[in-house]
């Protein structure tokens, strides 16, 4: 992170940039890979399409809220629709992605599918996304999390519970070590406060993945502050 | 049962599609003008709302619980310097040990 910016990083330096840069991360993301499956098993959701589901969608929350939403006996569109709401900040993160990336089109599709919140984030460099260190990071979090899922629909989790273990912690401490990164400047410094209080301000009032969305206007407003 | 595949399948969709919506737009021409000077801020805008959606959040609700516990810590942590795998370390015993201690 402390690299100059004059340092042009040959594409496997990225790579391994990035997998080391999730490297710590990335034993939650299995953790958290296991309850998806149990929690997907005990959903009825079988083993096949558990597995299925965390190599496509990818996206630990919005797997979360289906299995949740399927296991409680809810109906498959309240699913989907939760699930869907949950992942429209992609829209943003992926578009964000978009210059980076390089190749046909087939391609473009299959990189961006790499972004995640923490392959996104500790891909950040002097405020573009650099994609290789996004793919390094994107693959390990994408095994540790298939891997994850496997070993809980197939044999449960030995450890119990991830959060007994305070794993869920580590995701919010990731992003605030980041974020201090990134703070580097009054406009960046009001984005920030912006995100956050609208993140917070809107959590009660709509459902679950749409503060967030809404909180992107963060960066916005910030636009209107001196630089 | 294919209820569950209706799910993955519409769900696995709609992420590859809303992963992929700008990248495909975005192929052949450059990005806004806007969209280029919002970019740079976009980063600590969601790292921001990440943090405390991840920190707080409990569905709908605000919740004070064992997270805002590992994440107070991680900050004391990132305040001293610490390198980034000690900061997530403290972070998850924190968080563990207040859930072990009864905070929830």
């Amino acid at each position: 992170m402390a690299d100059s910016p004059a340092i042009r990083q040959l594409p496997r330096e990225g790579l391994v940039a990035g997998m080391r840069a999730v490297a710590p991360i990335a034993i939650a993301v299995l953790a958290f890979g296991a309850s998806f499956g149990i929690l997907a098993r005990d959903a009825g959701m079988g083993t096949v399409a558990p597995i299925v589901m965390s190599l496509t969608t990818f996206a630990g929350s919005a797997q979360f809220a289906v299995a949740s939403v399927l296991e409680s006996g809810g109906a498959v569109a309240a699913a989907i629709a939760a699930a869907v709401m949950l992942n429209l900040r992609y829209l943003a993160v992926g578009t964000s992605v978009a210059p980076s990336l390089a190749g046909g089109k087939l391609w473009r599709l299959l990189v961006a599918q790499l972004a995640i919140d923490e392959s996104w984030a500790v891909s950040q460099r002097d405020g573009r996304v650099d994609r290789h260190r996004m793919i390094g990071a994107g693959l390990v979090l994408l095994i540790a999390w298939c891997a994850g899922t496997v070993a809980g629909v197939v044999g449960g989790s030995a450890l119990g519970d991830p959060s007994d273990y305070g794993l869920d912690a580590m995701f919010p401490a990731l992003f605030l070590a980041l974020l201090v990164g990134q703070i580097d400047g009054r406009r960046a410094r009001v984005a920030a406060l912006a995100g956050g209080l609208i993140a917070l301000a809107l959590t009660p009032l709509v459902p679950p993945g749409l503060p967030i969305v809404a909180a992107s206007a963060g960066a916005v407003i910030a636009l209107g502050v001196r630089a | 049962m294919t209820a569950v595949w209706v799910a993955v399948g519409l769900v696995g969709l709609a992420t590859v599609a809303l992963k992929g919506a700008g990248p495909l737009v975005f192929a052949d021409r450059p990005l806004p003008r806007t969209f280029g000077l919002v970019m740079p801020l976009l980063a600590p805008c969601l790292l921001a709302a990440l943090v405390v959606g991840q920190t707080m959040a409990d569905g709908r609700a605000l919740v004070v619980d064992a997270r805002l516990a590992g994440v107070a810590a991680a900050a004391v942590a990132l305040a001293v310097r610490a390198p980034l795998l000690v900061v997530l370390v403290v972070a998850a015993g924190v968080a563990a040990a207040a859930r072990a201690v009864g905070a929830a």
